[in-house]
């Protein structure tokens, strides 16, 4: 029955191959994979041991996708408003079914992956793995470093309890001293900075972080920092490929 | 200790542990493999280089990581709820007040420093720091396995800053700091009502030479005085120049590579100086230095 299953149009045109342990099929469920395709078909002995990469980017990257999925169901029961947004935490705690898991998926993930990327640059950092011809994939990953500490931080806020609005505080409140751009940094009020135009009003949306901060911070949270983050990872992922796969000594072997 | 023990187990502050036991574990691991390394001469990675197929050596072991994250995460979303403390209310300040705990390092240099440097100086120069690392180390050595042998100032440099700048300070910022920000050991309670009896000086005043005339105007002599010492803090980065920039390693560098990589560690010692003219002079009995370069824009 699954032999006449296998002979069928539809099963073929979805399949393209035969399960058959052999060299040519195990390449092929690497390129004809677009998830896995990701990956070359072959790598260096050394690139398989956790041991040499700890797997801390993979992980990062799967937290990442944990984060996307529970922040999209958290997204169905939260509304970014002061008037509803703490209700909204509380409805979810207490009364949406599977609503605490969900919510503390997204909370521990979110701190997990903060560590684990910084394991992730330890561990490049200590293989010389940034040295040429992965300068700039270092640049780019230091790039998603800074936007995996922004969306942590603006999610944050998010809960909208005392927590969140004094840790929000005190970390947008450096922005006032920003040189130039804050209206207590250096040479800010001589530049005709004050509480209501400076940089930090900029970010908050008002002179203290209130109802449009929430906004604020939810569209950034929700929208544009995964967006900016997804394309840097994207071109992360692609260099790591471009620049020969993982690194590795240079034994006189060519990568490919 | 009650009070170390109740930080703790907060389930907010988890992520500490996590980052305690993973930072101690890992840089074990790698002091181990680059002690491996150094001792055979060749490196294990090396002998590691035939190939093998994704599929499956990579595939699988990718995939059972997976189901093992994946499973101490959902133990751990079952076994603690995130927190959810009273609603947002701006007329109640808690005290301490703190910010999530990866930029408690940061706050924590709001002792040493004004906010300028502590909130926005520093966090710009760490990001640019790091971005330059590639382009600012030329020792083509120890790319693609671990050594310390042959980078010990890279590795040293990056495990002082990871390790005491970073990691260390989140954890004084997390346990230590209590209410007013002030320290607290692990074996005292947080007191919200203890006020640290601090007479902070300025740099110049223990020359002799004080930061505000009597009339509250700033004293010129001062600001000279605090200019000179920020000055001498770079000026070794012009003298080394000078004297060794016909040697090899200076050649290969260069005037911008050398200037780049001076000013990014004479600013890492600089940091540690302050925080060493902040908590030294207490031991011996003196006052704490507030500020070693005074002006009418901003302080030091």
């Amino acid at each position: 029955m699954f032999d006449a299953l296998k002979k069928t149009e539809v099963y073929k045109s979805i399949f393209r191959h035969s399960y058959q342990d052999t060299q040519r099929n195990r390449a092929l469920q690497i390129v004809d994979n677009v998830f896995l395709h990701l990956h070359p078909v072959r790598v260096p002995r050394h690139a398989t041991n956790i041991g040499y990469t700890w797997g801390m980017g993979g992980i990062t990257f799967l937290l990442f996708l944990v984060l996307t999925i529970t922040g999209i169901i958290l997204m169905f029961y939260y509304r970014p408003t002061a008037q509803y947004a703490y209700e909204d935490m509380k409805y979810l705690m207490n009364d949406v079914p599977f609503g605490p898991l969900i919510r503390n998926m997204h909370r521990w993930g979110a701190h997990a992956m903060v560590l684990t990327v910084m394991l992730h640059m330890f561990r490049v950092f200590l293989t010389g793995s940034y040295k040429p011809p992965r300068q700039f994939n270092w640049v780019v990953g230091v790039l998603l470093l800074v936007l995996t500490l922004l969306l942590s931080f603006s999610g944050y806020l998010l809960p909208w309890d005392q927590l969140a609005i004094w840790a929000v505080t005190v970390g947008t409140n450096m922005a006032r001293a920003t040189p130039l751009l804050g209206h207590e940094g250096p040479f800010g009020a001589e530049l005709g900075m004050r509480p209501d135009n400076d940089v930090r009003f900029v970010l908050l949306g008002g002179t203290e972080v209130g109802p449009p901060t929430l906004l604020r911070f939810y569209v950034g949270h929700c929208i544009f920092l995964p967006i900016v983050a997804s394309i840097f990872m994207a071109v992360h992922f692609w260099r790591v490929r471009k620049d020969g796969g993982i690194s590795g000594p240079d034994t006189g072997k060519k990568q490919f | 200790m009650d009070q170390l023990l109740e930080i703790l187990s907060k389930p907010d502050n988890i992520p500490i542990i996590l980052l305690l036991v993973s930072v101690v574990f890992y840089s074990q691991l790698a002091w181990s493999k680059a002690r491996k390394n150094d001792n055979q001469g060749v490196p294990d990675e090396a002998k590691q280089d035939d190939k093998v197929q994704v599929w499956p050596y990579l595939v699988r072991v990718e995939f059972l990581a997976t189901i093992l994250i994946m499973a101490v995460l959902v133990i751990w979303s079952i076994a603690l709820d995130a927190p959810l403390e009273e609603p947002a209310n701006r007329a109640l300040t808690p005290n301490p007040s703190k910010a999530p705990w990866y930029f408690l390092g940061l706050q924590e240099m709001l002792v040493y420093f004004d906010p300028w440097i502590a909130g926005v100086v520093l966090p710009t120069l760490i990001i640019v720091g790091l971005m330059a690392i590639p382009y600012i180390d030329i020792n083509e050595k120890g790319n693609g396995y671990y050594t310390f042998k042959e980078r010990k100032f890279a590795v040293l440099t990056y495990v002082f800053g990871f390790h005491v700048l970073w990691v260390l300070l989140i954890v004084i910022g997390t346990l230590f700091r209590g209410p007013g920000w002030n320290f607290f050991w692990p074996w005292e309670t947080w007191d919200p009502h203890f006020v640290g009896v601090l007479t902070n000086v300025d740099l110049s005043e223990y020359f002799g030479i004080p930061t505000r005339n009597p009339d509250n105007t700033l004293n010129p002599a001062a600001m000279i005085f605090g200019a000179v010492c920020v000055g001498a803090l770079y000026t070794p980065v012009g003298l080394v120049w000078i004297q060794r920039q016909n040697s090899d390693l200076f050649k290969k560098l260069g005037f911008i590579r050398y200037s780049v990589v001076a000013f990014l560690l004479l600013s890492m010692v600089g940091l540690v100086i302050k925080i060493l003219l902040r908590l030294g002079p207490p031991v011996f009995g003196l006052n704490p230095v507030k500020y070693v370069l005074v002006t009418p824009w901003f302080n030091i």
